[in-house]
Order: structure tokens, then C-alpha cells, then sequence
């Protein structure tokens, strides 16, 4: 056992760190940056220079195919990549989703055509894309979803229509395409009468509405269509097989879904040490102990468990669903952390001001950002149930909706 | 990166999962359990020859050699099988101080006859219900004689030496004592796990001999080291509570389908290999450091020993669960890991005490 590089891993992060030395600026400290505020226009500007610089420097599009320009690499060079970036203060959360998801499905089901037209775009940062799958029905349970499709027309290739509404799409309001999977046939079951398109969001008929999170921040939008016309071209997969497409997209969130933010175990022992509890200092007290040790276990645990992954694909694996885990874990541990974090600083806990706050009112904001940690990118209920299926090999949860036509399903309270 | 063991471990591994499959299943297990005998000598003799015992003791002493992860390796399968032996006293402990403190006479003369298991060796630490803190040790030396009692010491009846904690003047130390010698008296006790034997300890000036010079802080290294190959038996055990939960929520049909379909029970089990995830992890991180000697090995161990017992308290009570009635019943083997987890979750120490530990490591690494 040991934690050393491959020559030709520790080749490519020599190249790494001699890129972001260059390029970026390091981080002062090992905290985290929870990535809001990013709509705002200088944010988003600053992430598009940063992703032209790193296409320039040959560092987007690492595990993409080089006949789009991408690098190539195997999924190990992108892990050293992000463990590197790290280190470094470089904007975050424009690009994830578009690179992590939408191009991927792009590279399965698009076109020859298409795929030149639409990565190279997308790598340097000119084009952002977003993906609009969730609904007000469909959430957890996908499938539901009801945004309708509709031919104009009998022809083969005839447009299509879409009408409905989208929920919960990170990007939205400054994304330049997105991929969309809809209903096109409500009178087969439920998972066969989806089909999936790419389309540009500046098609008329789309509007954006942004969502007020319980934090007060905005990070996520409604998207709403009235006759948006999608010409046939732009259809990914067979009409009636976006649930197969819509599965490809999956699996690429769930490598895409990351650990949760600050406060973790290093700023909870930094707040405790700075404490005093009514019998002296808080890192003395018996139970304040017990919950940083914890959490030390847990955190720990994600992180060797993270070195068994990347031992995995050094050797030519992929990341299985064993990886749902982390955002289990680690979403929890963020609200808990939190909340402790308030309870140390007693009364005054409950003040967000963060020139009174302790460290900025880092814990205050996490207790009010982790709630949705533990519901996006597939709740903490849907990712055991992904252990337990796919890990396990439990059976699936009796279905009520897998036969009959959608449009007899029952879809709430009378 | 390499935080795998490689092919020649993972090969020991099936062997030894196959070996302990046809000489340890549970029904065996059960012929300590309700018996009077204290632990499966035949399992113990094959042990000795095939080189198990001596994995981490250097040729020179007898052993085979191998290595601490070989040994790490074993001990994951002989937390699965249950393998009713003093393994963990004799060799996590007992070699276990020899080779860190030993002088060359003590481990030329001792560690060939714990190689071959001939002899057992075991820690006599606790002093009863309380703390085993330097402070509380009331067990005393005076000229190369010891005395006190010692309660609960795990193997202290079967095993033919003890390290013995006690003070000489003010500051704890480690003493080899012969438990067949004069001025010892052992009893076996009750216990919550009977396929591992525990006793009570009386010395009355009996012989004893030092065992390096560092006292308590040499008692904690050791401990360390048995902590990281402790974890892997309990992520061992923790895994078969896994699968036995798993096999019979799969089997048992309630309400017209297999219980193994509810949700209630399938995130418990999803629950149950998270926390089995995570402290096998951390049980490599302690792998690592242990076999490398870190300067990281008190954080690494605690860490390894905390999620670990955590994983198999939990596995091992959720298994009863998932079993209904039939898990609470002598017959099945629910309560075969339980009690091995109760066990092994307070032969070096509790869980309570191992997280003051681990803090107490981070603080000294922060302060550092």
C-alpha cells in the first residue's frame, strides 16, 4: 500500500500544478467556497475566462474523446485534476453540469455532426448548457414527469411542440442549450412514452423564473414552456426511449455528485477550540468530544474510501454506485455540523450577521444550505435505495405504475 | 495510488476465507460456545503450521515473515469465521510488544514458540469495573516481584504468559509474568462472548520480568497496533452480519412478497454497509500505517477502532432485527456476532474512552 502516483500520474500532475501555479490563485486557507452568488455578472464572466484557460491549457474535456477536443484521459487524470484544483481558488458550478452530463449524453445519442458542432463550444466555456429534467410531478420519481411533446404535423421529421414546466434546473437563467426529456405518449406505460431532446434556451416560448431557496439565495430556477417548436433533428435516442437516454445522463450525475461543503470536521475543531463552555473550554467537555470523533470517523472514512475509488480507476475501473455514499454521509454530517456549530455559540447562535457570527456565519449558512444537500442529485432516500438495489442486489419497491397508460396513473389526493 | 492489498494478499485472503469456511463455520464456533472448552486447539495447532501465527514475526524469530498487511489480511477473515482462538491476545498483543519492545534475549527466546502456538501469550490490563488509566492501576512490582489482581484478561486462563501492567514506585510499566509459575492464581469468568475466554488474574508475588522501559506509552503503541488489526476483524464480522441480514430478508416472505423488498428494511441494510464501507476504510488507512510504522498510527488506529466497532454494533444488532424472533433465538447464529461485537468492542478499551483517544491524537498532531 501506498498513496504514490504512476510515472505518468505524477507526469500529469507535475502539468497540473504548473497550470493553476500560472494561472489561478491559491487558497488562503483549506475552507471551502459553498459556490453561491455565482448569477451574478462578473461571476459568471470570471468562470467563462477560467474555462477558456483551461481548454487553452489542455485541461477541459479531460476523459473526453480528443476527435472533439477533449483530452482523452482516463477517469484517474480528471480525480488528480480536481484534487489539484483544490488547492485553488477558481470559479465553480457554470460548467459542471453541461461537461458532467449534458455533453456526455450528447457524445451517446447526437449526431456526427452535431457532436462537432456542439462540444468544442461547450469545452472552452462559450456555450453553458443545463438540464432540465426534474418537475413539480417528477422529482425523486422521474418518470412522472408530464412536460408534453407533440408532433406539428404527420411528416416523419415533423417539429415538435413542447408545453410545460421544469423545476429545479441549476443554471438556467444564464444557460445557452440544455437537453430535455419529455412525454411525447400518454397512452403507454409510464417509462415508454418519453423521448429526449437537445434545444437551445433561447428558443421563443422558454422562460426562466428563478426559485427562492430557504437560505434567501437563488440557485436553482423554473423553467417554463408555451409552444416551444424543437425541429425533429434535435431528438436524442428513438421517440419513446428517453427513459433509456435519461438513464445515460444519470449515471454520469452520479460521479458528478460531490462531497458536501464547509463546515466540516476542520472547522467545527477550529470553533470548539476557540470556545468556552460554562465549565472551561469547550474541547474539554466529554460529549463535545464525542461528537467531533464522530465526525473526524466519518469524514475520514469518505476520504479512504475516496483513495479505494482512485485505486480502482488507476488500475481501468469505473466508479460503481458504491460512490453513493458520499453525499449520503457527507449531507448529513454538514447539517449536524452545523447545528453544532450554532449550539457552541449558545444564545447568539441564532444570529446570521456574519460581523458577529463566528467564522462569517459559516455554520448559521450551513444550517440553512444543508437541508438541500440532502435532497438534490437524488435524495438521502433514493441513494440508499440505489445501495440496496444496485449494490446489494435487494429488489426493487412494488410498482403501481409499471403497466396501463400514463394517463390513468393516479397523481394525487382526489 | 495503491490502497489495495495486492495479488499475493488477496490470494491469502481466499484461502484463508476458504480454510476458516471448511474448519471454522459457525457449528464449530458453537462447540466452544457450549462447551466448557475454551478455544479450538486443532484450530489453533493448524494456525501454527501453516504459518498464520507468525505472519508479522521476522524469520529470524520464527515467524514466516510476511508482513503486518498479510497479518491485517487474517484477521478480516478471522473476524468473519469467528475462529474461537486467542489470535488477538497472543499475537496482536502479545508478539505485538515484543517486537516493539523486546530485547534481542526476549525475542529470540519468546516470539518462536507464539509463531508455532505453542505458546500463548495475553495483556493483563483491567482492574475491574473502571478505567484502565495509569492513575488507577493498583497492580504493584517490588524486587522483580508482582502483585494484584487483574479482571477481566482476555485468554489470562489458557495463555502461558502475561504482560502484566504495574507499577514499581509511581509510573506504570510492562512485566512478563509465567502464569504457570508460583504466586498465580486464574479463574475463568462468565462472560458475554464464551467462545472467547476470559479470566481473573491474582498474582501474589509472583516472578516478573520488565518488558522495555517506556511504560504507558509503550502500553498505548501497542494497543494501537492491536486496534488497526482488531478493526479488521470486526469489519469482518460486520460484513457476515451484512450478509446474513441480506440472505434471510431475501428468503423471508411477509405480506405476500420478500421482506428484502420494503424500504424499511433495505435502507438499514444500505445503512448497515455504509458504516461497513466507511470503517474498512479507515481500516486500510490503519493498515497502511501500521505496516509502514507512520508517525500517523495513533490517529489512524483510533480512527479505524472507532468506526469499526461502530459498524459492528450496528451490523450486528440490525441482523437480529432484520431476522424477527428467529434472530433472537439460540438456535440461529444472529447472536454468534453480537456477542463477538460486544466483545471485541471492549477488549482494548470502550468506545467512549477510544474517541477521547482519537481526540486527544489530533490534538497533539495539531499542536505539532
Amino acid at each position: 500500500m501506498d498513496f504514490d502516483d504512476t510515472q505518468e500520474e505524477a507526469a500529469f500532475r507535475v502539468k497540473v500544478r504548473d497550470f493553476l501555479a500560472n494561472n489561478a490563485e491559491a487558497k488562503a486557507s483549506a475552507k471551502r467556497n459553498a459556490g453561491t452568488g455565482w448569477n451574478k455578472d462578473e461571476a459568471l464572466a470570471a468562470a467563462r475566462t477560467w474555462q477558456a484557460k483551461k481548454f487553452d491549457g489542455g485541461f477541459a474535456g479531460l476523459t473526453m474523446p480528443t476527435e472533439y477536443d477533449g483530452q482523452g484521459l482516463s477517469p484517474i487524470m480528471q480525480v488528480i485534476y480536481s484534487q489539484e484544483e483544490g488547492n485553488y481558488v477558481v470559479p465553480r458550478g457554470v460548467y459542471e453540469i453541461g461537461l458532467g452530463m449534458c455533453i456526455p449524453t450528447m457524445f451517446a445519442y447526437a449526431t456526427e455532426e452535431q457532436k462537432q458542432r456542439y462540444a468544442k463550444p461547450a469545452l472552452r466555456g462559450e456555450e453553458i448548457w443545463c438540464q432540465l429534467f426534474s418537475e413539480p410531478a417528477g422529482g425523486s420519481d422521474l418518470a412522472g414527469l408530464r412536460t408534453r411533446a407533440e408532433r406539428d404535423g404527420d411528416a416523419d421529421d415533423a417539429d415538435w411542440i413542447i408545453n410545460g414546466q421544469k423545476i429545479w434546473t441549476s443554471g438556467a437563467q444564464f444557460s445557452d442549450y440544455a437537453i430535455l426529456v419529455t412525454r411525447s405518449d400518454f397512452d403507454v406505460p409510464k417509462h415508454k412514452g418519453l423521448t429526449f431532446f437537445f434545444l437551445s434556451m433561447k428558443s421563443p416560448g422558454v422562460e426562466v423564473r428563478p426559485i427562492k431557496q430557504v437560505s434567501g439565495a437563488s440557485n436553482f430556477n423554473e423553467v417554463y414552456f408555451t409552444d416551444v417548436r424543437i425541429p425533429d433533428s434535435q431528438r436524442l435516442g428513438a421517440v419513446g426511449e428517453g427513459w433509456k437516454v435519461s438513464l445515460t445522463t444519470l449515471m454520469n450525475e452520479r460521479f458528478a455528485v460531490g462531497i458536501a461543503p464547509a463546515p466540516d470536521f476542520e472547522e467545527i475543531f477550529d470553533l470548539v477550540r476557540e470556545t468556552e463552555l460554562e465549565d472551561g473550554p469547550a474541547l474539554d467537555n466529554a460529549m463535545v468530544r464525542d461528537r467531533l470523533a464522530d465526525w473526524y470517523v466519518r469524514q475520514q472514512g469518505l476520504k479512504n474510501a475516496h483513495f479505494r475509488t482512485m485505486t480502482a480507476l488507476s488500475r481501468g475501473g469505473t466508479p460503481g454506485p458504491e460512490s453513493s455514499i458520499n453525499k449520503v454521509v457527507s449531507a448529513t454530517k454538514y447539517q449536524d455540523i452545523s447545528f453544532f456549530g450554532m449550539e457552541m455559540q449558545e444564545m447568539a447562535g441564532v444570529i446570521t450577521d456574519p460581523d458577529i457570527a463566528a467564522m462569517d456565519g459559516l455554520f448559521q449558512t450551513g444550517a440553512l444550505s444543508s437541508p438541500g444537500y440532502r435532497i438534490a442529485g437524488g435524495t438521502d432516500e433514493i441513494l440508499r435505495n440505489i445501495i440496496a438495489e444496485r449494490v446489494l442486489g435487494l429488489p426493487q419497491d412494488v410498482r403501481l405504475d409499471k403497466e396501463g397508460a400514463f394517463r390513468d396513473l393516479p397523481t394525487g389526493r382526489d | 495510488m495503491n490502497f489495495e492489498f495486492n495479488d499475493d494478499q488477496r490470494m491469502l485472503r481466499d484461502q484463508a476465507r476458504r480454510f476458516l469456511l471448511d474448519k471454522s463455520p459457525p457449528e464449530v464456533v458453537r462447540e466452544t460456545l457450549e462447551t466448557e472448552q475454551p478455544y479450538d486447539k486443532d484450530l489453533w495447532r493448524q494456525f501454527g503450521e501453516m504459518g498464520w501465527l507468525g505472519a508479522a514475526i521476522p524469520e529470524a524469530y520464527g515467524g514466516s515473515g510476511l508482513g503486518h498487511l498479510e497479518l491485517c489480511v487474517l484477521a478480516e477473515e478471522l473476524g468473519r469465521a469467528l475462529a474461537p482462538t486467542p489470535f488477538a491476545s497472543s499475537i496482536y498483543l502479545g508478539a505485538e510488544a515484543l517486537m516493539v519492545a523486546g530485547s534481542e534475549e526476549q525475542k529470540q527466546g519468546y516470539l518462536p514458540d507464539i509463531a508455532t502456538g505453542e505458546a500463548i501469550w495475553c495483556l493483563a490490563l483491567s482492574e475491574g469495573p473502571r478505567p484502565a488509566t495509569e492513575a488507577n492501576i493498583a497492580a504493584s512490582v517490588s524486587n522483580g516481584k508482582l502483585s494484584g489482581e487483574k479482571l477481566p484478561v482476555a485468554d489470562g486462563d489458557i495463555a502461558n504468559r502475561a504482560i502484566v501492567v504495574a507499577k514499581d514506585g509511581g509510573a506504570a510499566g510492562l512485566y512478563i509474568v509465567d502464569l504457570n509459575g508460583a504466586g498465580v492464581e486464574r479463574t475463568t469468568v462468565e462472560t458475554m462472548d464464551p467462545t472467547r475466554s476470559q479470566a481473573r488474574l491474582v498474582f501474589t508475588d509472583a516472578p516478573a520480568e520488565k518488558l522495555g522501559d517506556e511504560g504507558w506509552p509503550l502500553l498505548e503503541r501497542i494497543q494501537d497496533r492491536a486496534a488497526v488489526l482488531i478493526a479488521f476483524e470486526q469489519v469482518g464480522g460486520a460484513e457476515t452480519a451484512l450478509d446474513m441480514a441480506k440472505e434471510y430478508a431475501l428468503g423471508r416472505f411477509a405480506f405476500g412478497r420478500p421482506i428484502a423488498g420494503y424500504q424499511a428494511i433495505k435502507h438499514r441494510l444500505a445503512d448497515m454497509y455504509i458504516q461497513i464501507e466507511l470503517a474498512r476504510s479507515n481500516s486500510y488507512y490503519g493498515a497502511w500505517a501500521l505496516s509502514t510504522d507512520a508517525a500517523e498510527l495513533p490517529v489512524a488506529a483510533a480512527t479505524a477502532r472507532v468506526s469499526a466497532t461502530e459498524a459492528y454494533h450496528f451490523a450486528s444488532k440490525e441482523n437480529i432485527q432484520i431476522h424477527g424472533g428467529m434472530g433472537f433465538t439460540w438456535e440461529f447464529n444472529c447472536h454468534l456476532y453480537y456477542r463477538r461485537a460486544r466483545h471485541l468492542a471492549l477488549v482494548l478499551g470502550s468506545q467512549r474512552r477510544w474517541k477521547d483517544r482519537l481526540i486527544r491524537a489530533l490534538e497533539r498532531r495539531n499542536a505539532a
